[in-house]
């Protein structure tokens, strides 16, 4: 490595013209913003490039399966979109979003026990970006945002990008634990630290597979009101329940101290990109602001598509299709888990994408990723899931996207993986520290 | 110039390994460039569906930009041969030889090129002997620091610089989670220079050499995250160590055999002596790639560089080294 001090970040881009002048091969290296230069590069989201190819199996990304949904059926409501109501689904639309879906989104909500307005609704592209929209009209840099431990990937992701802090709260098969929450509260309260908010994803959590009790969801929602904090109640997987009992979703206990955030990515498809939220007439007031700023207004197509989807389709019929699904890749992984990888240990889901894999003691499931990747099978490191670096000794399994075939083929190859790990960790009796990167995990579009 | 009658390219990217994602890069970045030489292209993965496409395009050359195993160590190349496919560059055989570190160490060495001193050690030897023991005596003979690194593969996967006998452990863990074979050598402080060679049908002709300055060791995301690296072309050498780098990245293409293109990665330390580190046969072609930027400093189009290379190619006959021996 060369001893020359590195030039500061006002060295121009351009090639050089003399052997004085350096180049970064980026001339606006200087211009970015102070948290763009924090993004990485990272060797980990490179090994996703395999992910796609048939031969590995990825149990990495969350991509739905999409192949039980009637595409002649979708084709025919598409078309009838265009041919009768074109000249809307192709033009501008209200910022807050289509005012039929809106009715239509207070139906799917009604299903968890929400009774809300279509006047509380904003339509969002994703509830991504609602989450986005959220962090912006909330956090100021050094902010904390309390989340779960572990939490999901995209959400650490954009208080990143707003410089939040993340302080994590554990979570066990219950979901979040309300002592630990008062603990970490009073905490950050008497260090004088200004909590914004607390994130959740209540059911079938991602990353970790488990959904908060329904003795705990007013427990929690006390403990955040007496510490004057908003929850933020992430609710992609809710109706996604194996045995189709639906838990009443926070929201339906208090209207003003929750913002709500559900999306058709998984009980319907994430192509459409529509998702939305539901918050406090004054929240939702600026919510509508921001996103009209940030996009002018959702896809009238998409919204327009989905609409006519919920009125002339059997949803929840579908809905149950999409549960039998994955209740039985689930099964697959877990049964799979238990033949091959006796040693670890799993959350088991009742819904959802996720399991959440605790490696054998030692074992660091950064570390092992590009074996994984030689033996031809994906997941994401647990150190994805957190703000802090922890996580290395857990992995997500999703099993949304194999069949229950190629889940059980991944498992055993990820067994073969562990094993030569563990015989590398005996070997040099190492572990890496807690991770010191950036966030790392796959493209949504990585299966 | 386009070139007539326009030759059709075959331009293999992708592939299974670790370096999927700077493959791709590569090939879609020397895809476009031919293109807009003239040169008709074609871009395909390496599946199962290569062996018949190709079969049934014909095309005239193929350019493998494959990164990694496969992509570099021959043995695609040796399976393209023998499809009957023309393929540019390093054939199988020597492919072989620069593939592996510890080996074109070992012949570049031999040709009088200076190598840090290394020891090459497989995960079972750990096994065997006790690893306590094994990085004691790596520590004891070779001193700190040491970079510890894959004995195969690129992008830096797997690649650590250790300055403290307590991190040599993980070094190994990091490095055996990419390959089997571990090649440990001593760290050379000094400043790091990569030289490209191409040979557009008159011989080896080194390119000016690049220097990289980090702020941390050249690592992937240094490598592929414009900005954190800054590079010197032609690097800050006085007029007679850049003949020396350029002697040097030549002597090594020629000696280990290597066709049409390769990248030599070599340290200068304060003495003035020219360390050579390894070869690339498939050298990056990605947008913050060494061998591009080199070429551009030299005055190069890109797209007429490779598409001269791609002429030089077809009009040199059936190398030996594509044989079967």
């Amino acid at each position: 490595m060369t001893s020359s001090p590195v030039p500061t970040r006002q060295t121009s881009g351009q090639p050089p013209t003399s052997a004085a002048a350096g180049t970064r091969l980026d001339p606006w290296f200087g211009s970015y913003a102070e948290r763009t230069h924090g993004m990485r590069a990272s060797e980990i989201r490179a090994l996703f490039a395999v992910a796609n190819r048939p031969e590995v199996v990825s149990l990495a990304g969350g991509m739905p399966f999409l192949q039980g949904l009637p595409l002649d059926t979708l084709a025919e409501l598409a078309q009838q979109v265009v041919a009768t109501r074109g000249l809307t689904a192709l033009q501008y639309g209200s910022g807050q979003g289509d005012e039929t879906l809106r009715e239509q989104v207070l139906e799917v909500m009604r299903l968890e026990g929400i009774e809300a307005h279509p006047d509380d609704v904003v339509v969002t592209t994703g509830s991504q970006q609602a989450l986005d929209l959220v962090t912006r009209v909330f956090i100021d840099p050094g902010d904390v945002v309390v989340a779960e431990a572990p939490s999901y990937v995209g959400a650490l992701g954009v208080f990143r990008a707003y410089q939040a802090e993340v302080v994590h709260v554990p979570l066990d098969e219950d979901g979040l634990v309300p002592e630990l929450l008062e603990e970490t509260l009073t905490r950050l309260e008497a260090a004088g630290r200004r909590v914004k908010f607390l994130y959740l994803v209540p059911n079938f959590h991602n990353p970790a597979g488990v959904s908060i009790s329904l003795e705990r969801r007013p427990r929690i929602l006390e403990i955040a009101r007496r510490h004057h904090v908003l929850v933020l109640e992430d609710n992609p997987y809710g109706l996604l329940s194996f045995d189709g009992d639906v838990l009443p979703a926070l929201r339906s206990w208090d209207d003003e101290g929750v913002i709500y955030l559900g999306s058709f990515s998984k009980t319907f498809a994430p192509g459409y990109r529509v998702g939305w939220a539901v918050a406090p007439h004054a929240v939702r007031e600026k919510l509508v602001l921001a996103s009209e700023s940030a996009i002018l207004c959702p896809s009238n197509a998409s919204q327009l598509a989905i609409s006519t989807y919920l009125a002339n389709h059997d949803w929840k019929g579908q809905i149950k299709v999409y549960r039998e699904q994955y209740r039985e890749r689930r099964d697959a992984t877990i049964s799979a888990l238990a033949e091959y990888l006796p040693d670890a240990s799993w959350t088991v889901p009742t819904g959802g994408f996720y399991t959440w894999v605790k490696l054998p003691e030692g074992l660091d499931a950064r570390d092992m990723l590009p074996r994984a990747v030689t033996a031809r099978v994906a997941y994401v490191p647990g150190t994805a899931f957190y703000f802090d670096g922890q996580g290395a000794d857990h992995m997500r399994l999703s099993y949304c996207f194999p069949t229950p075939e190629r889940i059980r083929e991944g498992v055993r190859r990820l067994a073969g993986v562990v094993s030569g790990e563990a015989e590398l960790v005996e070997l040099f009796g190492t572990s890496r520290g807690p991770a010191d990167d950036e966030v790392q995990a796959p493209a949504p579009d990585v299966s | 110039m386009p070139l007539a009658p326009s030759p059709r390219v075959a331009v293999l990217a992708g592939g299974l390994s670790h370096e999927r994602d700077v493959s791709l890069r590569s090939g879609r970045r020397v895809a476009e460039a031919l293109r807009s030489a003239g040169v008709e292209v074609s871009v395909h993965d390496v599946d199962q569906r290569l062996l018949p496409t190709l079969a049934s395009i014909g095309p005239d050359l193929v350019w493998p930009l494959l990164h990694g195993a496969g992509g570099e160590d021959g043995s695609i190349r040796d399976v393209l041969a023998l499809a009957g496919h023309r393929v540019l560059g390093t054939g199988p055989r020597a492919s072989r030889v620069a593939w592996s570190k510890p080996i074109a160490k070992t012949a570049v060495s031999r040709a009088g090129l200076a190598t840090p001193e290394f020891v090459t050690l497989p995960q079972s030897l750990f096994r065997e002997l006790g690893a306590g023991q094994v990085l004691d005596a790596i520590a004891g003979r070779l001193g700190l620091p040491v970079v510890v690194k894959p004995s195969q593969g690129g992008s830096a996967l797997g690649v650590t610089l250790v300055d403290d006998a307590t991190g040599l452990p993980h070094a190994m863990v990091d490095c055996f989670s990419y390959a089997g074979t571990a090649l440990v050598e001593r760290a050379v402080q000094g400043t790091e220079i990569a030289v490209s060679v191409v040979d557009t049908g008159d011989g080896p002709v080194a390119l000016p050499a690049v220097e990289i300055v980090t702020d941390g060791p050249y690592d992937y995301d240094a490598r592929y995250n414009p900005g954190r690296t800054e590079y010197f072309t032609p690097a800050r050498l006085d007029e007679d160590l850049a003949a020396r780098v350029g002697a040097a990245a030549v002597l090594a293409h020629r000696e280990l055999g290597l066709r049409r293109l390769s990248r030599t990665d070599l340290v200068v330390d304060e003495d003035g002596t020219v360390w050579f580190l390894e070869v690339n046969v498939a050298p990056g072609m990605t947008e913050t790639s060494l061998l591009p930027q080199a070429a551009e400093a030299a005055g190069h189009q890109l797209s007429d560089l490779y598409a001269a290379l791609v002429r030089a190619e077809l009009a040199a006959g059936v190398p030996a080294d594509d044989g079967h021996a």
